[in-house]
């Protein structure tokens, strides 16, 4: 874990937020902490090089750019867990893999062009392992804001 | 929702993140030939469709010591699911929150949260939140916590022909 003081916090916090579409969108956040401008993108920098931020930037919606997205997952026997995860991960549309505690043991994101792709990837792997894939596709997306507390 | 060639440009542009300057958007809209007010209008509208959610920092929550996640997944009353959805979305350790198809029978779940914290303890300490909340309309509940990431990859914008 990091070692951030209570200006990094707040700033952490803060830059969670949507940042104006100003001329100067840092200014107004540079104020309420003390700082100027550069003091603080001096520390969105070291927070950026040190890891704690990953990005900083617009968050794009991936479907609304173009293209389908389906969580699957499957109930993978344990002695064949490590076959059936090559057979998976080879695909070029798995975007990320979790093995997970529960009979449904892996949980993978399929990114595709279309929504028929994301079908014929998932049919393919079933024919590949021999095991079915399920498919949970977002239905309805209860978004407020992704942040966490620094 | 319709992006045209320069809203592509634009969000090429940006995929790396915004330059850390005073004046970030006057800097893109240089790089790309354009003046910063039709930049801050184009970026105003693609906000407004829901192409970009916001321009903020992307924590990494192992580094703030968010350790433990867990998929939280809810067997909820279709009728009141929008309306607790939307509240268990609003929670401040929730992100992703999603309304997704049963699998019955193996899969009675329509709704996943994913839940951060510290620790497991903390974990199960605000799912309880979530249970409260959840009062009547709870039919039944489980959490699945990673136990190893088998691939990560970015999402990456596909360039399209043209």
């Amino acid at each position: 874990m990091t070692t951030l003081d209570d200006i990094d916090r707040a700033l952490v916090n803060a830059l969670q937020d949507d940042l104006p579409l100003d001329h100067r969108p840092f200014a107004p956040l540079a104020e309420k902490l003390g700082l100027t401008e550069e003091a603080l993108l001096d520390r969105v920098k070291a927070l950026r090089e040190s890891g704690v931020l990953t990005r900083f930037g617009p968050f794009f919606d991936a479907a609304a750019i173009g293209g389908a997205f389906c969580l699957c997952a499957m109930n993978v026997p344990a002695d064949r867990f490590d076959a059936v995860n090559d057979m998976v991960n080879a695909h070029p549309e798995v975007a990320h893999n979790y093995e997970r505690d529960h009979k449904l043991n892996m949980w993978f994101v399929l990114a595709c062009e279309t929504a028929d792709s994301i079908h014929d990837i998932a049919d393919r792997i079933e024919d590949e392992t021999g095991l079915p894939v399920l498919r949970f596709p977002k239905l309805q997306e209860f978004y407020i804001g992704f942040r966490v507390a620094a | 929702m319709s992006i045209d060639a320069t809203d592509r440009a634009i969000i090429e542009a940006l995929q790396t993140g915004l330059p850390l300057v005073p004046a970030p958007y006057a800097v893109v809209a240089e790089n790309l030939g354009l003046n910063e007010a039709e930049l801050t209008a184009r970026l105003a509208a693609m906000k407004d469709s829901g192409v970009i959610r916001r321009i903020a920092a992307a924590p990494n929550h192992y580094k703030l010591g968010m350790t433990a996640n867990g998929m939280t997944v809810w067997d909820v009353d279709d009728a009141v699911l929008a309306q607790v959805g939307a509240k268990i979305g609003a929670l401040p350790f929730v992100t992703h929150c999603y309304e997704r198809p049963r699998a019955l029978p193996d899969w009675p779940y329509n709704l996943f949260a994913m839940v951060h914290g510290s620790s497991r303890d903390e974990v199960e300490e605000k799912r309880q939140q979530i249970v409260t909340l959840l009062g009547d309309a709870l039919r039944a509940s489980d959490t699945l916590y990673s136990t190893r990431i088998l691939k990560k990859t970015g999402l990456r914008l596909r360039k399209k022909g043209g």
